[in-house]
């Protein structure tokens, strides 16, 4: 049988899809990840301050979550989160990064 | 000037003003009649707020459970014509809120990059490079040559053009995966022999097996795609949970493209994209089905099942395994292995919640028995 030359529509994926592995796709563009905000330590203060509450008390977010990539974030720190809201518009959240 | 009549009102949801706003501007208001509406805004705003103590958790339950006894019980449904089998119903919401590991059907629907998702040809050919294929889809025959001690492999040339793929490409697949045999293309057939010099006949037929088996293409357990059209544009509808495969290929609009399967959504969005999952998914059951469950229980449970970081699912393992006291864990489920284990450890009850002091025929800590009495005594009482 004769073998087409050239390369074919797949190789020709596998090829891109190689390339395209170094530069994956932003998280944070997706329809269902919202905004994810490092809360600065002053505002972490206040925030405590606002609800009367510890640190501890918050919910959680792990430090390896994806929507944190690129973000420098350490253990203790505070992600303010402003979801879209069906009932509100805009809501904010916050979690707590753990380990 | 109007400006800043609302913003003596921000106290009230962005949401609400807006609406304040749009319909002033269509009656056009003067200043102090919007200021009259926003102080009955206002007002209703106030009254409809949860009281604190309010116990939110208990109107959630009751909320979602009533609903649920008129669900349908067990649906073998399709979700509209010539759509893949979904769940739906209550074993779906059952499925959900115990956080299951996999959803009895994953499913992915990938929506398209807008210069495809018009074009029906071009969504065709993104769905067959999303869907799984194996050598055994591709092949006429699989035959052991006894006198030459090889499996040889007779391709299917019309399914082969239908898939776009070469001859030369399974045979590279093949080499790549299969790294004890070698590979040699022939007229009619491929060959595959194991490279070892001495094997027994049992091998080959292991070796055909693995290659009936053997992943050629397209995204790993998508093992069905299905074009539809949905409001003017094509998406592609999946089997399968492999949500990080499908946003690999190229096509895909990654921005838009969502799985059923919520720890998938949290591995490879997070777990706030989890929790907006959750909802999704339960008004989708909650609609179909067409009961009517405000969302904000929804919003509540999605909230509590994320609040660890990792999804938490309403069963013993997961949220009611972690509550602090062993009373409330043991009312749940099994509760002798729970007192046992209590007793085992020396823990301790602080009683801090409800259920455990309804048990013990105390005030709970609920709506009026929250608050207590706290006084600064001055000097010393005798």
């Amino acid at each position: 049988m004769e073998i087409p030359s050239g390369p074919d529509l797949y190789t020709k994926m596998v090829k891109k899809s190689a390339v395209k592995t170094e530069k994956k796709f932003d998280v944070r563009t997706h329809i269902l990840v919202p905004k994810h905000i490092k809360m600065t330590p002053e505002e972490m203060e206040e925030l405590m301050k606002q609800f009367n509450i510890d640190k501890k008390q918050l919910p959680k977010i792990k430090r390896t979550d994806p929507a944190l990539e690129g973000m420098s974030v350490e253990k203790g720190d505070i992600i303010k989160i402003v979801r879209k809201s069906p009932t509100v518009g805009e809501s904010f959240f916050y979690r707590v990064v753990v380990a | 000037m109007v400006k800043s009549v609302y913003e003596e009102y921000n106290i009230l949801p962005q949401k609400l003003i807006d609406e304040v706003r749009d319909e002033a501007t269509a009656n056009k208001l003067k200043t102090d009649e919007i200021r009259k509406v926003l102080e009955r805004v206002k007002n209703a705003f106030d009254s409809s707020q949860v009281n604190p103590g309010e116990s939110i958790g208990i109107v959630t339950a009751e909320s979602i459970g009533e609903p649920g006894t008129q669900m349908t019980l067990n649906v073998f449904h399709f979700a509209g014509v010539a759509e893949v089998a979904v769940t739906l119903g209550l074993p779906r919401l059952i499925e959900l809120l115990d956080a299951r590991k996999e959803p009895s059907t994953p499913k992915i629907e990938v929506y398209l990059q807008k210069d495809i998702s018009k074009d029906a040809a071009a969504v065709k050919k993104v769905a067959v490079s999303i869907k799984q294929t194996k050598l055994g889809e591709l092949v006429e025959e699989f035959t052991i040559n006894m006198t030459q001690f090889r499996v040889e492999v007779y391709l299917d040339k019309k399914k082969m053009r239908d898939f776009g793929i070469s001859e030369n490409f399974v045979s590279k697949v093949i080499e790549d995966t299969l790294k004890n045999a070698s590979v040699k293309i022939n007229r009619d057939f491929i060959t595959i022999k194991p490279k070892a010099e001495q094997f027994e006949l049992k091998e080959l037929y292991q070796l055909r097996e693995k290659c009936r088996e053997l992943h050629v293409k397209g995204v790993k357990g998508i093992k069905q795609v299905l074009p539809v059209k949905r409001d003017n544009e094509f998406i592609v509808i999946c089997v399968g949970n492999s949500l990080e495969g499908v946003l690999d290929i190229e096509g895909v609009d990654c921005r838009k493209t969502v799985t059923n399967d919520i720890f998938k959504t949290e591995a490879v969005l997070g777990i706030e994209a989890a929790r907006q999952a959750i909802i999704n998914e339960a008004i989708e059951v909650i609609e179909n089905q067409g009961l009517d469950i405000d969302i904000r229980h929804i919003m509540l449970l999605a909230d509590v099942m994320t609040s660890a970081g990792s999804i938490k699912g309403i069963t013993r393992s997961g949220i009611t395994g972690e509550k602090e006291s062993v009373l409330a864990r043991a009312s749940f489920e099994t509760p002798i292995k729970h007192i046992i284990n209590a007793t085992l450890k020396g823990e301790e009850d602080k009683l801090n919640s409800v259920i455990e002091n309804v048990m013990l025929n105390q005030e709970i800590p609920v709506g009026t028995g929250l608050p207590s009495l706290i006084a600064k005594m001055r000097g010393n009482l005798k």
